[in-house]
């Protein structure tokens, strides 16, 4: 069979490629101040000098939409972060060694697992208080679940296997076996499992802001803005719907990524 | 029966590990319930009668113990903020929640079991197509934004349901679940869309197995070997998947209730962690995971009648 | 054979539940009840149904209709007899008489009586059990009985104004839980609540006064104000007290629109007892910052009353207009106040806003973007209301919060006592000897023009020292579906609800 990378990847690195070139823009430059509000332009619709209409405060939606895509992928990056940092840790130690760590581990895990990731998101937030660093906190640690349990089994597979025997012969210690043999080798899974967390965090997070318990106001946040956007959807629709799409996009390409790797 | 008792055991004990995890949480964080309960009116006897008189010099087990024999009996604790049993508090938005979660189950059961084979026989063809790249876009749609435009297209413009009009079941059960029809769209819409495009895939493997081929060879025709061969087969991976995605429809559920202003637990939970009212969060918490634990239960034993092979582990 | 049976089940689902969706919807337009109406509010009627104990104004203005006092407002703010027939005040303003009604029932049908009357002001007052509910009512000697239908409240000292605190409820001596089954004399009588849901009323059959129009109200509680719009236009509500004038211009045309105050006093209050707040120059480098017009012009299409002090514009003879010019926008003088209080490059600090009113949050943003011309970072922090009441109003312990304060009753110490440093509702922890002062001559004053006085220089003291950055009294949108009408406007935060009435609209 031929190597081509599949359709699904191509068209997923597309949209992921252009997002991620309009975020990096976005850090450095916006064509207006997204915070700055102008009373002339409350409302006003799409045009020439503001691609996407304005808000309610005047505020231009394009540099607010480039802004909230930046927090939106900021916190989806350090979640995907914490949760398979410590989710790679834990599933290498309870997949490699078994025994009655693995076992209580993995009841907690099986008990966590219950929680859907932005209930389990929405608890944390109640103990740590709301903001962008606790989202990222929060749903981290309401991630780690998931990602534990891909790597544990990837290693419980891996473990027996004759490179990891022939390491153990050649007199590798534990830690160079879980980390320098086997997890290499996990790669692919963990890639894909790092999309589909991508994409899980960006829902999280724009599902926690529109329900105001993440990002807070001035800040923008895709989900808060459509929280907003809600109270003007006939006299400015596009409020809703350029924040919508874009939030989409992101998800979108996030997930044919996901499926891509997984075919490759 | 030995599975049965076995998978039985497994869910006691992930309930037991689950209200635990959460009520160490909630009792380890500063900042205690007698403070709260007494606010400004504190003073440090009047605290340390209430600790006392609520038993929070005890250890953590012991408390525990206590609170999960009241949980089971139905005493969820009291509300600091509304002074009132929680159970009374969530008696009926509990049926609210359960409703809008139910509702959209079964709609993704009902869109994707017939959309997935019809694109599975079908695969390749124009319809097929069409729905794939659908499903890849709806999977993306978050269901809060879903919820939106339904209630700007067909509440707004269509006038087809009331935005914000709820009626408790309490007055009417027809107005209540048309009201939740909507809502229930919004979160079924991404969880079907995934339903479809898994069930079409497995519909297509199986089809390629050895068993398909026999059967066609026995004379069978492809409706026949479809539906009495390798629908069960292909099922499998879809009721595991609708298992797994129960949870996240519980959290769609309480999402879209903002978007719809259905009072239901979502509300209640949302306004008690703003509050920091813990033993209503306590309460809600315990009795989603409880919830979706009991479903994926039965979910396992549904998997077992389908799919007898299935081991323990 | 099997699939189609399978599919006809199938579509006779899917059908049914579309019936029943559909079928549902429209059946309820038609048994649409002519005689009630859904009001939405923006935060839940939680803190306390006992008249003496709520706080929250939310609460007040609705009990307004399920409540009354020996006297009570009208609408332009005159204070009429109410459960008393007539009333007289002694030339020292210290003795005050009530002739009782001989006829007004409470909800639960019994007789108003003396005795009623004595326990419920005894009960605001403390007298027996030593905790006062209402703060003014300290001031209470003793009240006594002088027959049936007489009663006698004494004053320590004299007081020209305690009339307007005589509005507080009564209620009867032998409910044993006001809080959890409220009983009063008002047009409207408790039925049922639902946390977080709603709040129902239905009018009271032998209520002593011109009766109440509409059968049954239901207040729906809408803590979203993002849905506000949607739930006015898709008829799930048909009337919302404070639209904003952006929600506003989004509703149909099957709404009507009046416009009035909101009669309360908009401002960013500090909190005293925190850096930097306890500077002055740091306060008034804030109020110089902010550009109330400004806020005003993005918010309410510039309608608004603006505002120099703990004062809005109803209360006539008391309002100092001059007051809204001690701190116009000036950005440079901001900047200097500031370097010389030892922030030269600003400071940053949270900015509390409780969510579900949307005019404190829009202005809260406003005013945000506008502190950042002087190197103020205001972070925002949305909290829900009830938060905002145990952690903000009660515990004190914010550092800036954007709210409204209105007045309970008809007189300037309920909006002014709150400032003196001893006051229990002193939630900003002001502390200024020479406010304790005039605030304490004000009350002590019998005579009209000298109270006036020390009332006006209270008012001057506050903006002269920014106590608060003061904003606005808030321009009020009344969004009232066509088929009612009635609705008045108070000069206090009241709604009286036994006005509106329902109206055939032709089409």
């Amino acid at each position: 069979m031929k190597k081509k990378k599949s359709k699904n990847f191509i068209i997923g690195a597309t949209i992921t490629g252009i997002m991620l070139i309009l975020v990096m823009i976005g850090c450095i430059w916006t064509p207006y101040d997204p915070e700055a509000m102008d009373v002339n332009l409350k409302l006003s619709g799409v045009s020439l000098s503001h691609i996407m209409g304005c808000d309610n405060f005047g505020r231009d939606i394009f540099s607010r939409v480039l802004k909230g895509s930046g927090t939106t992928l900021f916190v989806a990056v350090g979640t995907v972060f914490i949760g398979s940092f410590f989710g790679i840790v834990i599933g290498a130690f309870t997949g490699y060694y078994g025994g009655i760590l693995d076992e209580i581990l993995m009841r907690i895990n099986d008990a966590l697992f219950a929680f859907p990731s932005i209930l389990l998101g929405l608890v944390f937030i109640s103990l740590l208080g709301s903001g962008k660093y606790n989202v990222i906190v929060a749903l981290g640690i309401a991630f780690i679940p998931s990602f534990a349990r891909i790597v544990r089994s990837e290693f419980i597979r891996c473990k027996n296997m004759d490179y990891v025997r022939s390491a153990k012969l050649a007199g590798a210690g534990d830690l160079r076996i879980m980390f320098v043999h086997i997890l290499p080798n996990t790669m692919n899974v963990m890639l894909s499992s790092i999309m589909i967390g991508f994409n899980n965090a960006v829902l999280a997070e724009a599902g926690m802001s529109y329900l105001g318990i993440g990002v807070q106001p001035p800040d923008a946040s895709l989900g808060r803005m459509l929280s907003e956007a809600q109270s003007y959807l006939f006299s400015a629709p596009g409020y809703a719907i350029f924040p919508g799409v874009v939030l989409i996009l992101m998800v979108l390409g996030f997930s044919l990524l996901a499926e891509g790797v997984k075919e490759n | 029966m030995k599975y049965f008792g076995k998978k039985l055991a497994g869910l006691i004990i992930t309930l037991l590990v689950v209200s635990f995890l959460v009520f160490a949480a909630f009792a380890i964080i500063p900042g205690d319930p007698a403070t709260a309960m007494l606010g400004t009116e504190a003073t440090p006897e009047r605290l340390a009668a209430l600790r006392e008189e609520m038993g929070l010099n005890d250890p953590l087990m012991v408390r525990y113990g206590r609170w999960i024999a009241n949980f089971l009996r139905g005493d969820f604790g009291t509300s600091y903020n509304y002074s009132m049993p929680v159970m009374d508090m969530i008696r009926e938005k509990i049926p609210v929640t359960i409703t809008l979660t139910v509702m959209s189950f079964l709609m993704v059961v009902l869109i994707s079991i017939p959309l997935g084979i019809t694109c599975a026989r079908h695969a390749g063809g124009r319809l097929d197509r069409a729905v794939i790249v659908m499903n890849q876009v709806i999977m993306a749609v978050p269901p809060f934004f879903s919820g939106i435009l339904i209630t700007f297209f067909f509440g707004l413009i269509l006038h087809l349901f009331t935005p914000g009009g709820y009626i408790s079941y309490t007055v009417s059960w027809t107005g209540f679940l048309g009201y939740m029809f909507f809502p229930a769209v919004a979160v079924a819409l991404p969880k079907a869309a995934m339903a479809v495009k898994l069930l079409r895939s497995s519909v297509i493997s199986q089809m390629k197995l050895d068993y398909v081929r026999t059967a066609y060879s026995r004379g069978n025709g492809t409706k026949a070997v479809l539906y009495r061969h390798v629908l069960k087969n292909a099922l499998i991976p879809v009721v595991t998947f609708l298992g797994s995605v129960l949870a996240d429809m519980v959290a769609g559920s309480i999402v879209l209730e903002q978007v719809f202003n259905i009072p239901g637990m979502g509300r209640i939970l949302l306004t008690s962690i703003s509050n920091r009212d813990y033993p209503v969060v306590q309460a809600i918490i315990v009795c989603i995971a409880f919830l979706v634990i009991v479903i994926n239960f039965i979910v396992d034993l549904i998997y077992k009648v389908i799919d007898p092979r299935i081991s323990i582990d | 054979m099997k699939t189609k049976a399978v599919k006809k089940i199938l579509l006779t689902l899917v059908c049914a539940v579309m019936t029943v969706a559909l079928g549902a919807c429209s059946g309820d337009k038609a048994a649409e009840n002519t005689s009630s109406i859904t009001i939405g509010i923006p935060q839940d009627i939680e803190d306390s149904l006992d008249p003496h104990k709520a706080v929250a104004s939310g609460t007040e203005e609705i009990l307004f209709n399920l409540y009354e006092g020996l006297v009570k407002p009208d609408s332009d703010g005159n204070l009429v007899d109410a459960l008393a027939e007539s009333h007289t005040i002694s030339e020292d303003a210290k003795v005050y008489t009530f002739t009782l009604r001989s006829d007004v029932k409470f909800h639960d049908g019994s007789l108003v009586t003396a005795e009623d009357v004595k326990y419920s002001i005894e009960r605001c007052a403390g007298i027996s059990s030593g905790e006062t509910l209402v703060a003014a009512y300290s001031a209470i000697e003793s009240v006594n009985i002088l027959d049936d239908k007489t009663v006698e409240v004494v004053l320590k000292e004299g007081d020209t104004d305690f009339l307007a605190y005589m509005t507080e409820a009564i209620i009867p001596a032998s409910n044993e839980d006001p809080a959890g089954n409220p009983i009063g004399t008002g047009p409207y009588k408790f039925v049922s609540r639902t946390p977080q849901e709603n709040f129902v009323m239905e009018k009271f059959d032998e209520y002593w006064g011109t009766p109440a129009n509409i059968e049954n109200i239901t207040l729906k509680v809408i803590a979203n104000s993002d849905t506000i719009v949607t739930s006015l236009n898709g008829g799930a509500i048909d009337m919302f007290v404070r639209v904003t004038q952006n929600q506003a211009d989004q509703l149909s045309d099957q709404f009507n629109l009046m416009e009035g105050t909101m009669n309360l006093v908009q401002a960013m209050y500090l909190n005293h007892d925190r850096e930097p707040f306890n500077d002055v120059r740091v306060r008034q480098a804030l109020c110089y910052a902010a550009d109330p017009q400004a806020i005003m012009d993005m918010n309410n299409n510039g309608k608004g009353a603006e505002v120099g002090s703990s004062m809005f514009p109803s209360f006539g003879k008391y309002y100092m207009e001059e007051l809204n010019d001690v701190y116009n926008p000036d950005i440079e003088k901001a900047k200097e106040l500031l370097a010389q209080a030892g922030y030269p490059d600003g400071f940053s600090f949270t900015l509390t806003v409780p969510s579900n009113y949307q005019q404190h949050v829009d202005t809260a943003q406003v005013l945000a973007e506008q502190l950042k011309a002087i190197g103020v970072t205001a972070d925002i922090q949305l909290v829900e209301w009830e938060s905002w009441l145990s952690e903000v109003y009660t515990n004190r312990d914010y550092d800036a919060t954007i709210v409204g304060l209105d007045a309970s009753s008809l007189t300037a110490a309920s909006l002014l006592r709150r400032f003196t440093s001893t006051a229990s509702n002193n939630f900003i922890n002001y502390n200024n000897p020479e406010y304790d002062e005039a605030f304490a001559k004000a009350q002590a004053s019998i005579d009209d023009a000298e109270k006036t006085e020390y009332i006006k220089q209270c008012e001057t003291i506050l903006a002269e020292d920014a106590a608060n950055v003061y904003i606005q009294d808030l321009a009020c949108f009344v969004a009232l579906n066509k088929k009612y009408t009635g609705y008045e406007f108070y000069p206090l935060y009241i709604q009286d609800l036994s006005k509106l009435k329902f109206v055939e609209v032709s089409e």
